[in-house]
């Protein structure tokens, strides 16, 4: 492969950039892989890249309805964190965020990791005490947390309104200063070049149409470009979880909701960090190109559209007015939807399922997109080992029967209230 | 915007509703003797289709009604509303 560096950059330039190699080729399916992993988007590419770097699976295909990267992974807001309170989610992201401070050099691409830190804002005394709780578990599992005053932020995000007057006054903040940002195309295509060169075969505009299943045991996947016999299934299928497990006689705990995003015109520099909105649900940062990059909750109504309506928007920017007044002078650039695979205690699933063979990778709600390093590695060795790692054991499918649920945001069954 | 017919007032805005989920789960009977599973299934298990979705709909900022709302999830095209005694 051809390794990507300043030298190759300025060798090219001299044949005007017509000799690059393709980042990954285009192959028909095999009639028969080791594992087959239903969905390109950054989960899929993951798991398929650390399957054949950790695990020594290559033969391995990556079957993709659309395009790779089409899905959830272009249509977040590409925040990286590990702020949890729970100590199976802080130890889980944590051990993300580590791939991800590492992951350009690894794929050889540059995913524009920013640690620019992520911001909290605390809008009550009671708030503000939360936080500092939540600070404290990240600290006791090693991870980066600090609490900022009211001075300090004026610093941090002077743009804000720091006015006492207003509905929902600052008085505090938790900060993560290793949390940031990524380039959502530069993973997909990061993972994609590495895994295609180890030689996985990713396979796009092959939609999988049926599973063949034979004394509890997965055979193969029936698919738009024939059959394929595999005796390994993994699904990275996000918000089309559900519809893959109807064809397998499977009821999962996951709901499909649309939630959108936008970005605004691009502007000068303001905003340094990724700053979310304490009194509602509101986050946003500065993109390279200048744009503000702002989202929030979902529409909450059950979806597959990949498109919301204006309320949800409406609620949410207003959210962000409060937060940021100087936002109301912006025009919108764009918006968008992606489907959400909301689980019903709003915390993933990364498990075998009672057919062998059959491996499950879904219920990320808002938060996928941080995830994908470390639910690839996790969800790699599960296929590969057919046993969960102890990062994933507690995101087991059976915690909805144990009672054993990890209800991080405490909203209970109903994840699609704000 | 979606707009939404109340069975009770008529066609309003989105604006005016809250969601409440899907309206082919049935509360296991009280009293009745329920195994672990048929309670799990009802809290936490859901068809969840891309297509055709029975719901329900509270009319929050009107006249406070709950009802079941027959719509598309992919299109998002509302077919019909009824009360809750009534059939879709």
């Amino acid at each position: 492969m051809q390794k990507y560096s300043i030298f190759s950059l300025i060798k090219n330039a001299f044949s005007n950039h017509q000799n690059w190699e393709v980042a990954w080729k285009d192959p028909e399916p095999k009639k028969e892989y080791d594992v087959v992993i239903v969905g390109g988007g950054g989960h899929g590419l993951a798991t398929a890249y650390y399957l054949a770097k950790e695990q020594k699976i290559t033969n391995v295909a990556i079957l993709e309805k659309g395009w790779i990267g089409g899905g959830n992974v272009g249509r977040n807001t590409t925040i990286l964190r590990s702020n949890y309170m729970y100590d199976v989610n802080n130890l889980f992201y944590e051990f993300g965020m580590k791939l991800w401070e590492n992951l350009s050099q690894e794929l050889n691409y540059n995913v524009m990791y920013s640690p620019r830190g992520i911001i909290n804002l605390a809008h009550s005394d009671a708030q503000l005490n939360a936080y500092r709780r939540r600070g404290n578990s990240m600290r006791l599992n090693g991870i980066d947390a600090v609490m900022l005053g009211r001075e300090e932020l004026k610093k941090k995000i002077p743009f804000a309104d720091f006015s006492s007057s207003c509905r929902f006054p600052i008085f505090g903040a938790l900060m993560q200063p290793r949390g940031g940002t990524a380039r959502h195309d530069a993973v997909v295509w990061g993972y994609a070049r590495q895994a295609d060169y180890m030689g996985v075969d990713i396979i796009q505009h092959c939609e999988v149409t049926g599973f063949d299943v034979q004394n509890g045991k997965i055979q193969g996947v029936q698919t738009s470009k024939g059959n394929i016999e595999t005796n390994k299934v993994g699904l990275c299928v996000a918000g089309s979880t559900s519809l893959l497990a109807a064809k397998l006689n499977m009821k999962l705990p996951i709901e499909s909701h649309v939630l959108q995003a936008c970005v605004s015109e691009p502007v000068k520099p303001f905003l340094d960090h990724v700053v979310t909105f304490g009194a509602g649900h509101f986050y946003c940062s500065q993109s390279d190109k200048g744009e503000m990059v702002m989202g929030g909750d979902l529409d909450g109504y059950n979806s597959y559209a990949q498109r919301g309506n204006l309320p949800a928007l409406q609620h949410v920017l207003t959210e962000g007015v409060a937060m940021f007044p100087n936002l109301s002078r912006l025009k919108m650039l764009r918006t968008w939807g992606g489907i959400m695979d909301m689980s019903m205690d709003g915390s993933p699933i990364i498990d075998k399922t009672h057919i062998e063979g059959l491996y499950l990778n879904c219920g990320w709600c808002y938060g996928g997109f941080k995830a994908i390093p470390v639910s690839g590695w996790t969800f790699a060795y599960t296929i590969a080992q057919d046993q969960v790692h102890e990062l994933n054991s507690k995101l087991n499918l059976n915690r909805f029967h144990s009672g054993h649920l990890i209800d991080e945001k405490g909203v209970g069954t109903k994840t699609w209230i704000g | 915007m979606l707009e939404i017919k109340c069975p009770y007032c008529g066609k309003r805005s989105q604006n005016e509703f809250s969601y409440g989920g899907d309206a082919n789960i049935k509360r296991p009977l009280l009293g009745k003797e329920v195994s672990d599973k048929e309670w799990d299934d009802f809290v936490y298990y859901r068809e969840n289709p891309r297509g055709n979705h029975s719901e329900l709909w509270h009319h929050v900022s009107g006249c406070r009604q709950w009802f079941k709302v027959s719509r598309n999830t992919a299109t998002h095209e509302i077919f019909k509303t009824a009360k809750l005694n009534e059939e879709l």
